[in-house]
């Protein structure tokens, strides 16, 4: 079980002490989306582990752009984070392995 | 969920591929620092969970909860008029010892100690903290309605705020209740838990009765000026759904029961009979937090730091989720208390691991409703902490609510249960 953490700590380590401060933010989308992204089977609300970075970007910025119509409330959620934090949440949410 | 064997199968290959990466080799030698979490709900095993989580298990974690289970206050009201089971929202504390390492303790806490660290048991032994996560939710002000105290323990007035065999017993008063009868829900003034909760239940209760007991009426007394939270949906909801079965009134604030006949007295208006009763008196912080001279705002809710939610009276403890005075704008809900117990767990942990803390962290809250057994609706905010304001407050721009309720938010919202409760328990 150890392994968990171990999964966990490679994105949030590679930049030393920011780990804590990245994986702070990313678990502020944890109650929707599972914790570091993993979403529970089946969910309507869809992982965010193991998402390119290029894609993140993409839809978040759909998302707040409003270009992409559904779902309107994380249109509404997205609009509260900036640049730089979706860049950071983007490159957590990459290293983090999708479960099979 | 997860099964056992997909998991087993990706920790094997996690570990595998991931070994000789830089995080692999940092999981922290244990610190010997403890944290001690008081309450089990969505904050407190939250707290838990990610205090293990962000320390890479560096530091022990004790979880003390009388409760042998976790059942959600969120989707009670779904279990009330049925649609729900018990069960559906009834969810087990083993993954957080198993899968998390952290120490789970059945039992009621007595006392807590802020000067010497220690908390004691209903069992009698002390435990010893660095730092204290108190939890302890809200608890009924019974005394401010008269007859009360009396009507709930004979279960003929149910508050069902705390979801459990309350639900389930006034479940079976709304299945018993004649076809014409009136069920009664009585709101206290705001600041309680969950402002769209009763709403919610309100327009649950219609709804059923609607197909059921089709003579019957909703009586919505709210000791509120208005309808406080998701206001104009659920009006329109009740006007184009529910007009002849629902009614609502402001500024009816309850003073007392009579448990026998089920009629409330109102501080202004004329007496009103029920004959379900679901009356909801104001809450305050957990007792906890009131005998451990926490509560410092109006002896009613704890003033904290935003910045780690520590308590303004007592450095070592901090206290989140329902039992805290928001920041302005910030509700008391299950999604909010699961954010809070991460800031506060990244906060602790920076501190007893010496790491710098997050200077600005941020929140978000979404609320779900339904308003059938079907459509759901939600309120939606995000939050971030203002080192000039030394609070939390919503990010401009951001934030809404659905244009209408619909069963695509319905599932919606049974997803982030199922979610947010993997994420603090699982």
């Amino acid at each position: 079980m150890l392994c968990v953490a171990l999964i966990g700590a490679a994105a949030a380590h590679a930049d030393g002490t920011a780990g804590l401060l990245v994986r702070s933010l990313a678990a502020s989308c944890a109650a929707c989306h599972g914790t570091e992204g993993h979403a529970v089977r089946g969910s309507t609300i869809p992982p965010l582990a193991g998402l390119s970075r290029a894609e993140f970007r993409r839809q978040m910025q759909a998302l707040r752009e409003g270009t992409r119509t559904a779902p309107r409330l994380m249109g509404q959620i997205a609009l509260g984070f900036n640049d730089a934090q979706i860049e950071a949440l983007a490159l957590y949410f990459e290293q983090q392995r999708l479960t099979p | 969920m997860i099964t056992r064997r997909g998991m087993l199968h990706a920790l094997g290959a996690g570990c595998f591929t991931t070994l000789g990466l830089p995080g692999c080799a940092s999981l922290r030698p244990p610190s010997g620092a403890k944290v001690v979490v008081v309450g089990g709900g969505y904050a407190g095993a939250t707290a838990a969970k990610y205090v293990r989580i962000f320390s890479e298990h560096a530091i022990d974690v004790i979880l003390i909860e009388p409760n042998p289970q976790f059942v959600s206050p969120a989707l009670s009201s779904r279990v009330i008029v049925g649609d729900l089971r018990l069960s559906d929202i009834t969810c087990s504390y083993q993954d957080l010892q198993r899968r998390h390492g952290v120490t789970r303790v059945q039992d009621r806490v007595t006392q807590i100690d802020t000067e010497r660290h220690t908390v004691t048991l209903a069992h009698g032994h002390s435990i010893r903290y660095d730092r204290l996560v108190l939890a302890p939710g809200i608890d009924l002000m019974l005394d401010a309605v008269e007859g009360l105290a009396e009507g709930q323990a004979e279960g003929r007035v149910l508050p069902a705020w705390s979801a459990g065999s309350q639900s389930l017993a006034l479940h079976r008063q709304l299945l018993q209740m004649r076809n014409g009868g009136v069920f009664v829900i009585t709101i206290p003034e705001a600041p309680y838990r969950c402002p769209p909760a009763p709403y919610e239940r309100a327009s649950l209760v219609a709804s059923f009765l609607q197909r059921y007991k089709p003579a019957s009426k909703v009586l919505v007394l709210d000791a509120n000026e208005d309808v406080t939270a998701l206001g104009s949906l659920f009006k329109q909801v009740w006007a184009e759904r529910f007009a002849n079965i629902l009614e609502y009134r402001n500024h009816y604030n309850a003073v007392a029961v009579d448990p026998h006949s089920l009629t409330v007295r109102f501080e202004f208006q004329d007496d009103v009979q029920a004959d379900v009763l679901n009356l909801m008196p104001p809450v305050r912080a957990g007792a906890l937090a009131v005998q451990a001279g926490l509560a410092n705002i109006n002896a009613r809710w704890c003033e904290v730091d935003f910045l780690n939610f520590s308590s303004t009276r007592a450095r070592h403890v901090h206290v989140l989720g329902d039992s805290i005075q928001g920041a302005p704008m910030m509700p008391k809900s299950g999604h909010l208390a699961n954010g809070q117990a991460k800031v506060a767990a990244a906060a602790i942990v920076a501190d007893l691991l010496d790491q710098p803390i997050d200077p600005q962290p941020m929140l978000t809250n979404t609320c779900f409703s339904f308003v059938n057994a079907r459509e759901a609706m939600h309120a939606a905010m995000v939050y971030e902490y203002s080192g000039a304001a030394k609070s939390f407050r919503p990010v401009s721009g951001a934030g809404g609510a659905s244009p209408r309720p619909s069963a695509l938010e319905g599932s919606y919202a049974m997803a982030w249960a199922h979610n947010i409760w993997a994420d603090m328990l699982s």
